[in-house]
């Protein structure tokens, strides 16, 4: 049972993985790779390693697509300002 | 680099990483299997020597807690780098901070947004706090709990505009927030030694096994790392979202 959950885990992180360099546009990218660090938070759970868990979640889910989204508003801002 | 060179760098380049990975995989121990005797000793001595119940917690803020230090500063050091980078220029107006970046229009949140950012905001606050509280006791810590906690504020960001978020986070108070987290790792440190031990040896009362007030030192640096943490983020997001504002036009 644990060994199913452990594989699975394991082959949903690696479709997710794939998935964030298949997409394209920034935008996009910054929303997939929250997702696929919601998933490496459940890896590292299901792994019995819950204080990476927690760290995982809150940085790759939500800080790291933050910080993404944030420098893509600023260059796209910058890109305005250089056209007009 | 025409597409036949391309290919030819990528199979190259695979054949290589493939290699790699299986000289350092092959003689791996199998899963869940313990090679070092480091783990076992420190799961012995967390309770009895330090009143701490999460192994992990103790090792990063009381065995190897200088280690801590070092990695708390890294993050220091990026939050005053993306500071520095996103610096006004004296000469560029502050402007009112209306959203008025061109290209981007910014609608005001929609109702469902308010409700369920506004819904999840105090539960966020607290959550934070309980896990950065609970440091010495269950998964979590001043690091995990920070960045839970700098939510509530982006929550707050979500629901509103930004003159509001910037007046709910003065950027003065917030600055204070990260130098005061940040220094009172390097303070605890040397109370430890005013009383009598080593940098970050653990002397002070360590407390009933259990409670909120037990592990001694670690508690205390688990609620400072808690409020360097949420500051640098909020001082983080203060900045970009400050760059994105622009001078309203007179």
């Amino acid at each position: 049972m644990i060994a199913i959950l452990e594989a699975g885990i394991l082959i949903f992180v690696a479709l997710a993985g794939t998935a964030v360099v298949l997409t394209r546009d920034a935008v996009a990218q910054a929303i997939v790779v929250s997702f696929y660090g919601l998933l490496l938070g459940i890896m590292f759970f299901v792994f019995q390693a819950p204080d990476v868990a927690l760290s995982q979640i809150t940085v790759g889910a939500v800080a790291l697509p933050l910080m993404i989204l944030l420098a893509l508003a600023r260059v796209k801002k910058h890109e305005n300002d250089q056209t007009d | 680099m025409t597409r036949p060179i391309r290919t030819l760098f990528f199979f190259v380049s695979a054949a290589l990483l493939a290699l790699a990975f299986w000289l350092s995989y092959s003689d791996l121990a199998p899963l869940g299997r313990n090679t070092s005797a480091y783990g076992d000793l420190v799961n012995s001595i967390t309770v009895p020597q330090r009143h701490i119940t999460d192994a992990v917690t103790a090792v990063n803020f009381d065995i190897r807690g200088f280690d801590t230090l070092g990695e708390e500063f890294i993050l220091f050091a990026s939050v005053l780098g993306v500071v520095l980078l996103m610096r006004r220029r004296s000469d560029d107006p502050m402007g009112d901070h209306e959203d008025k970046a061109r290209g981007r229009i910014v609608p005001y949140p929609s109702d469902a947004v308010r409700v369920t950012a506004l819904l999840l905001l105090s539960p966020m606050v607290l959550f934070g706090l309980y896990i950065v509280s609970h440091g010495q006791l269950t998964p979590g810590g001043g690091f995990q709990g920070g960045v839970v906690l700098s939510t509530a504020p982006l929550l707050f960001y979500l629901a509103s505009t930004y003159p509001q978020f910037r007046a709910v986070t003065p950027p003065r108070l917030i600055e204070a927030a990260e130098a005061v987290g940040a220094s009172a790792y390097i303070f605890i440190g040397g109370v430890c030694m005013a009383l009598g031990g080593q940098f970050l040896e653990n002397v002070l009362p360590l407390g009933k096994t259990g409670t909120l007030v037990s592990g001694g030192t670690v508690a205390l640096i688990d609620l400072g790392v808690g409020l360097e943490v949420s500051a640098g983020f909020v001082l983080m997001m203060l900045v970009y979202l400050e760059e994105l504002m622009e001078a309203k036009e007179q």
